[in-house]
């Protein structure tokens, strides 16, 4: 009863209010309208006020008008009065829009427009009053993109606007903004101390148009015979303009951090099913990489079936292209791999011939040329964190993806019954199989396993690169690599190698170019095997041969 | 049951000299003289007629066969399983490519007499100082064998000492392949880039359109291959052939026993580089072309599985095994191109699984039927 009481009570109170409300904007909307309407008959030098009296009523078409007028965009008609908005279709011809309805109407000739007039000074009050409400929008975006706007541009009319909002602003990024604004202002168009004032504001500031003012005041500055002043402000200009170039490199750093670290992510999921059927199993999987291409081209075929489900296609995609590629490994590993124990040479042989006949499978079945994956949209787009360094979201959900993948494998291998059989198998064959574990059907299993991994990756090759019959075969050499660089037999060793591979290749990469890094590293790799024939971290102990 | 076999084999006309040294050399001279001969007298009309495109084609895998010879020299003698055969071959051929480059002179689309066609094109004044001596045959003869046996030296001798063996080296040996190729990719490298080095004219002063220099090609692959394969034969035969043989079969065995297996290795390594080298500079003026795709990781192990088919434990299998493969795959390129890949992944599975010891391996099981059968004839007689 209570609750059906109260229930009651907040309906009526919300219906209420709401009328209220409606009333209110009743009243508002009409005598916006009225405003609206009085621009054509207004005088230019009337003008200003009537605006102002339009920007104080909040309507969702305010800034719209606003704008179209900034623009140019604003007409009358000569008939009616009517206020609309013209755009140009073709020569002399107007598409008409009402700006207080948004009703299209029909298209008319320009003899039966007129514009709405304005000038300089209107055009820059305009801007300040579009400023105005950008900036106090409750939308964080808007605001944002307003300042960074009126930092492109500063002027008089933006610092005042600027001092009179920045209190109120709750975003502390925005105000930060705001700031870095006000003392660019101050910078420019200050006296002696105010600049140098501005100089320890703007100190560290990572604005681009921060440093490009720096340069430029310092470039204007008379290389001889400087005033005491002026040698003041030169020294502080520098040192400003160092402190912000040593941030930059330091994001900079920071960012081929991230691209190592992406690439490494790379690399580790193309390598981690081989250092499963590699380094745990000992066996030369030279189709590992159409493995990869399988899990590429599943998704794919997902993204063709489901058109509608775009994005959600990658997360049928994972466990999709586990199924498919680690099907796949299961059936090589029993057709062929098993009457192969113990001739490695041999294997990398069939192994070999597997992957011409995958590759040439896929080339009958789907063409030879590159087919598109598309990327849903929460894969694009980047995390800016300040202006000159960002995380795009793809990279960064591969870096979380392959730790995930890496982390889960781990798991298996060392809490799973499973993984205590593969490692019991891997270790003394025959000693596991007196303790009753079939290690045909073990070993079947984990290469299974290796594969699916590799399907996985696959996916998420899928979203860098192109998916094509070729897919599997750039990466084998390199996954190979890694593994046995890491250490065969050890996963935290994989890691470890992939992560580094990534980042030499990124931080060799602006020094000599893609491709030379590329060589530079695989030649590396080659010496460092040569010396170091286990790699970084060689199995000790009675498993090591 | 082996006495009756050797007793046998006397008496066939056909296996007189089982020598397959004799019979390889012999065969070898035959095809030759009657290719030869079928291009040179038979009139074109005539079914016996050899056209100057098969020679060519003949030549093509008399190179194949060389090329092949070497790969069993190490992979079949010596239990090396190197993927890297095709870079040593690419490298042999990009010497000739050069000096083949530097013979067309002023003749090129530029007309400049210095400089090839490609590094006009890329703006160079002079020649990059590896170019240098390339117009003079004998930089060319040393270049075959330096370049290739160079390399082969430098990467044995650090894998060797460090006993990098197996499919380790197998998979290093790939990586290097792969890094060569990405480098002549590159037209910073001076080597043509992309396009490689092409549009020869001549060699050693003949056209090498002129039919007549064609068959002269083949004749010499086919007898340069028959030298090969002496060499090989005695190489294999002896003292140090053995001391490879059985590091091929326990290598800490002939360790313990005092020789040093990286030095042999390096050895063999180093010859059958340079033997690669040499196929590759014979192979580019009959195809007239060389480029960086050569160096991909398939071609190496193309050769491989030529070994693989023709058999590795025989010298005269690497050769057999080089020619059916390569024969198979210009026909099956011609008919259905897309079935190549297939038919060439399944030779792979299929002769690893069923046939370890490829044709050769038949061999001495057909004999010792083709024995038992007349055997029994005899008996029954």
């Amino acid at each position: 009863m209570h609750r059906i009481f109260l229930l009651w009570l907040l309906l009526f109170i919300s219906g209420q209010s709401y009328a209220i409300t409606t009333d209110l904007a009743v009243d508002a909307s009409s005598e916006f309208n009225s405003l609206v309407n009085q621009l054509p008959k207004t005088k230019l030098r009337n003008m200003a006020p009537l605006i102002e009296q339009i920007s104080q009523i909040q309507e969702p078409h305010t800034r719209d008008i606003l704008q179209f007028m900034l623009d140019g965009e604003l007409y009358f008609l000569k008939t009616n009065k009517q206020v609309v908005r013209a755009q140009a279709i073709a020569y002399k011809l107007y598409q008409l829009t009402d700006v207080l309805t948004e009703q299209s109407l029909a298209d008319v000739k320009k003899s039966r427009i007129s514009k709405i007039k304005t000038n300089n000074r209107l055009r820059s009050t305009l801007r300040s009053i579009i400023a105005k409400i950008d900036l106090t929008d409750k939308n964080k975006q808007v605001r944002l993109q307003a300042v960074q706007q009126l930092l492109s541009s500063p002027s008089k009319e933006s610092t005042a606007i600027i001092t009179e909002l920045i209190d109120n602003e709750k975003d502390e990024y925005v105000q930060a903004l705001m700031a870095t604004t006000l003392s660019l202002q101050q910078l420019k168009a200050g006296d002696f101390d105010e600049k140098i004032e501005a100089l320890t504001q703007l100190s560290g500031s990572l604005e681009p148009t921060v440093k490009n003012e720096i340069i430029s005041l310092l470039a204007n500055l008379p290389e001889k015979e400087l005033t005491a002043e002026q040698q003041i402000l030169k020294d502080v200009l520098s040192s400003t303009l160092d402190e912000i170039e040593i941030q930059a490199s330091f994001y900079s750093a920071l960012e081929t951090v991230f691209f190592g670290l992406s690439l490494g992510s790379v690399l580790l999921l193309a390598a981690i099913g081989l250092a499963i059927t590699f380094g745990v199993m000992g066996v030369i999987n030279m189709a590992h990489g159409e493995m990869i291409m399988l899990g590429a081209y599943t998704t794919y075929v997902i993204q063709l079936a489901f058109p509608s489900m775009i994005e959600y296609s990658l997360l049928i995609a994972v466990p999709a292209a586990f199924i498919v590629s680690g099907t796949a490994g299961v059936i090589i590993e029993r057709g062929v791999i098993r009457f192969l124990k113990g001739r490695p040479l041999e294997t990398l042989l069939a192994t070999f011939g597997i992957s011409l006949i995958l590759q040439q499978l896929v080339r009958t079945i789907f063409s030879p040329l590159n087919r598109q994956v598309i990327s849903p949209e929460w894969m694009s787009g980047s995390w800016q964190i300040n202006p000159i360094f960002s995380l795009t979201f793809n990279r960064l959900y591969i870096i979380l993806f392959s730790i995930f993948v890496f982390i889960s494998l781990l798991l298996i291998l060392k809490k799973t019954s499973l993984g205590l059989h593969v490692r019991a198998v891997s270790q003394n064959r025959d000693m596991a199989r007196a303790l009753s574990i079939k290690s045909d059907w073990v070993d079947a299993i984990t290469f299974g396993l290796g594969s699916g991994i590799a399907g996985v990756a696959g996916v998420v090759l899928s979203q860098l690169t192109n998916v094509g019959p070729n897919l599997g075969q750039a990466y084998i050499i390199d996954s190979f690599l890694v593994v046995v660089f890491g250490g065969v037999g050890n996963l935290w060793g994989t890691v470890v190698a992939a992560m580094s591979l990534g980042l030499t290749n990124k931080f060799l990469e602006p020094v000599t170019g893609s491709v030379l890094a590329n060589i530079i590293v695989l030649v590396g790799l080659v010496l460092f095997i040569q010396k170091r024939p286990k790699g970084l971290f060689p199995q000790k102990g009675r498993s090591a041969d | 049951m082996n006495t009756p076999i050797t007793e046998d084999s006397t008496k066939q006309p056909l296996f007189r000299s089982t020598n397959p040294l004799h019979l390889t050399i012999g065969i070898l001279f035959i095809t030759t003289l009657l290719v030869t001969l079928g291009n040179l007298i038979f009139p074109e009309s005539s079914v016996l007629h050899v056209s100057d495109y098969t020679v060519s084609l003949l030549g093509k895998y008399l190179c194949y066969a060389l090329l092949a010879l070497a790969v069993d020299l190490v992979w079949g003698y010596c239990g090396i399983l190197s993927l890297g055969h095709g870079a040593f071959f690419t490298l042999g051929g990009y010497a000739m490519g050069m000096y083949l480059m530097r013979q067309i002179g002023d003749r090129g689309v530029y007309g400049n007499p210095e400089l090839p066609d490609f590094m006009v094109f890329l703006n160079l004044t002079e020649l990059p100082w590896f170019w240098a001596g390339s117009d003079s045959i004998v930089w060319m003869v040393c270049m075959v064998f330096l370049g290739p046996g160079l390399l082969a030296f430098i990467f044995g001798s650090l894998a060797f000492r460090s006993r990098v063996s197996g499919v380790y080296l197998s998979i290093m040996t790939q990586a290097m392949t792969y890094a060569l190729m990405l480098a002549f990719f590159r037209n910073e490298m001076g080597f043509g880039g992309n396009n490689g080095l092409t549009d020869f004219k001549e060699i050693f002063g003949f056209s090498l359109q002129s039919p007549n220099t064609k068959l002269s090609l083949f004749v010499a692959t086919a007898v340069i291959l028959a030298l090969a394969y002496c060499l090989c034969h005695f190489i294999v035969k002896s003292k140090m052939g053995r001391v490879v043989t059985a590091i091929r079969d326990s290598e800490s065995r002939v360790r313990f026993v005092g020789y040093k297996p990286e030095h042999y290795k390096l050895w063999i390594f180093v010859v059958s580089a340079m033997l690669a080298g040499l196929a590759g500079a014979l192979y580019v003026p009959q195809v007239g072309i060389i480029n960086p795709g050569e160096f991909s990781p398939l071609n190496s192990i193309e050769m491989v599985i030529w070994v693989a088919v023709g058999g590795r434990n025989s010298l005269y299998g690497a050769i057999i095994g080089a020619i059916i493969v390569s024969y198979a795959k210009t026909r099956f390129t011609a008919i259905m191109p897309e079935a190549w890949l297939f038919a060439l992944g399944g030779l792979f599975v299929l002769v690893t699984l069923l046939l370890p010891k490829g044709i050769a391996g038949l061999i001495p099981s057909i004999k010792q039927k083709f024995a038992k059968t007349s055997n029994s004839a005899e008996a029954n007689s």
